[in-house]
């Protein structure tokens, strides 16, 4: 079975940093100002976590980060792996829902990325296998989607960022339409899988709580247009798990990231 | 947000009993076709009414029966005629969609011709067809006007109603034109299609059937509609009836075939085809 494609070493951008923005805004067609001008550095390997109110461009700067729309000013750069075979930065994407192909099972869905790079089957099939069985679903291989739960649904949309093995995983609320406990599972997950892979993690969320429990950075953004308000580094000991928690340190975290909070929302009055 | 659901109230009030309103919703139509032939024939026996007037249930079957080799070569050439029609409708609803999806020039340049197509009645059309083309091209061309713009603009309505988080995905992952078109755009307009070729294969049918009453008194046609418009002529009205009986027959089996077509197409995945317990 040939699986060295999949096993290219990775390697810090330049300065070590996996993604930077400088300057950075978006205005949309219809006038809007939707982010910015927002300055981002994010370490290769470090999980970072956007905070704000809703709408205030967190997911424009994910999707600016992917290159799935371009800045009105400023530059986006984002470390290319080292072999120059790749014209585009890996990364992988997890939206806010499960964005899975309802017509095809859930090998199918993970493997597209493989398919759109017209990876040789068996190799594929190896990959695929590989990033089922990192999210616990390998024996459902066969399901198609409209037979799993929400939160296995989020998993395949996981496995499918994570088949390419890419540098970066953007993450859009991935769990935010999740019931509590799934939700606080599925945390535990994405952690023990970013301890084992070391990717750098960009999460999205409006959860105060999610971001102190999962990232090493929490960025604060203002209301909209998104600037940077507060970068507060979580420095708990590793690894996390339950009993962080519920641990006074965990407390304490959280009061000073909805304090640096609170300013984002006073301005929006009452929305 | 968006997650949030009406509970499914019809479907949890149709579950305890729901064998026994399907057997009803089969046998209530059964009866009342039972008690409109019974009540036809006795009123044409009870009043005598001669056949040239309004022949009785049992003499169209009588008719059915005894002119079957005519009304079978017929139905044949109908049926085939409705199948060129139909196919090519398909074929060119679909292309033309694709077409419009990959060109905003083209669709610009060509869709209000698809639609005055289609809102002028064929019926006026035919007669000019049948002036410019041979016969039995100028019905197979009546079938395709009426049927394929419900392929059309349903294709279409499908390849734009794609998922934008999976555009989004297909363009992350650098998918060519044609890797978006064959595993996003089909794939997603498929419900869609499907349920456009459903209104197609009757229309086809309707098309057929206008352009060979329009041909009727000059062609030399031989499909069911031409034995209807003929026996008319010849005052041969039980034949009428049994063609027609033939027709209605005829749409009912399309229509029946391409839904059957459409449920197992769809049945492992949409909404449309999936039983109301999952």
């Amino acid at each position: 079975m040939a699986e060295p494609a999949a096993s290219l070493p990775t390697r810090p951008g330049p300065a070590g940093l996996a993604v930077s923005l400088r300057g950075v805004s978006k205005v949309y067609d219809s006038g809007v100002a939707a982010l910015g001008p927002l300055d981002l550095e994010v370490r290769s390997g470090e999980f970072v976590s956007l905070l704000g109110p809703s709408g205030c461009g967190k997911s424009t700067a994910l999707r600016l980060i992917a290159g799935l729309s371009a800045p009105t000013s400023g530059s986006v750069g984002v470390a290319h792996r080292s072999d120059a075979a790749r014209a585009r930065p890996s990364i992988g994407f997890v939206f806010q829902e499960p964005t899975l192909m309802p017509w095809t099972s859930v090998r199918e869905n993970v493997g597209l990325p493989l398919k759109l790079a017209h990876a040789p089957v068996a190799e594929a099939d190896a990959l695929i296998h590989q990033a089922l069985t990192q999210v616990g679903l390998a024996e459902f291989a066969d399901s198609f989607p409209r037979e799993l739960s929400g939160g296995m649904k989020m998993r395949v949309s996981l496995a499918r960022a994570l088949v390419t093995d890419p540098d970066i995983l953007l993450m859009d609320e991935p769990f935010a339409a999740l019931d509590e406990i799934t939700r606080f599972r599925l945390n535990n997950d994405l952690l023990a899988l970013w301890r084992n892979l070391r990717k750098t993690v960009i999460f999205v969320t409006h959860s105060v709580f999610e971001s102190v429990y999962l990232s090493q950075r929490v960025v604060v953004m203002t209301a909209r247009p998104g600037r940077l308000s507060a970068e507060i580094p979580i420095d708990s000991s590793e690894p996390r798990g339950e009993e962080f928690r519920t641990s006074a340190d965990y407390a304490g975290y959280c009061r000073r990231v909805s304090e640096a909070l609170a300013p984002s929302y006073s301005g929006q009055g009452g929305a | 947000m968006s997650s949030l659901q009406p509970p499914h109230l019809a479907a949890r009030q149709a579950t305890p009993d729901s064998g026994r309103l399907r057997l009803v919703r089969i046998l209530l139509p059964a009866v009342v076709l039972a008690a409109g032939v019974a009540l036809w024939e006795a009123v044409v026996r009870l009043y005598d009414i001669p056949p040239y007037v309004l022949p009785g249930p049992s003499a169209v079957f009588a008719t059915l029966v005894g002119d079957w080799p005519v009304l079978s070569q017929s139905l044949l050439t109908t049926l085939q005629t409705t199948l060129e029609g139909f196919v090519a409708a398909g074929f060119g609803g679909v292309a033309l969609a694709l077409l419009f999806n990959q060109s905003k020039w083209l669709e610009y340049s060509l869709f209000p011709y698809a639609v005055i197509l289609q809102v002028t009645p064929v019926i006026a059309i035919a007669p000019l067809l049948l002036i410019y083309l041979p016969q039995q091209t100028a019905v197979i061309v009546c079938a395709w006007i009426v049927a394929f713009f419900p392929v059309l603009s349903n294709t279409t309505l499908g390849l734009n109603s794609v998922d934008r988080n999976l555009a989004g995905l297909f363009q992350l992952y650098g998918a060519s034109r044609m890797q978006t078109l064959r595993y996003l755009k089909l794939p997603s307009a498929l419900p869609f299609i499907l349920g456009g070729l459903r209104i197609a294969g009757g229309l086809s049918l309707i098309g057929t059937v206008v352009a060979e009453i329009a041909a009727g008194a000059a062609g030399a046609g031989s499909g069911l509609a031409y034995r209807i418009a003929e026996s008319g002529y010849r005052l041969n009205i039980p034949r009428m009836f049994a063609a027609l009986l033939l027709l209605s027959a005829a749409g009912i089996v399309i229509y029946g075939l391409l839904a059957l077509t459409s449920h197992l197409v769809l049945r492992r995945w949409h909404e449309s085809a999936l039983g109301k317990e999952n």
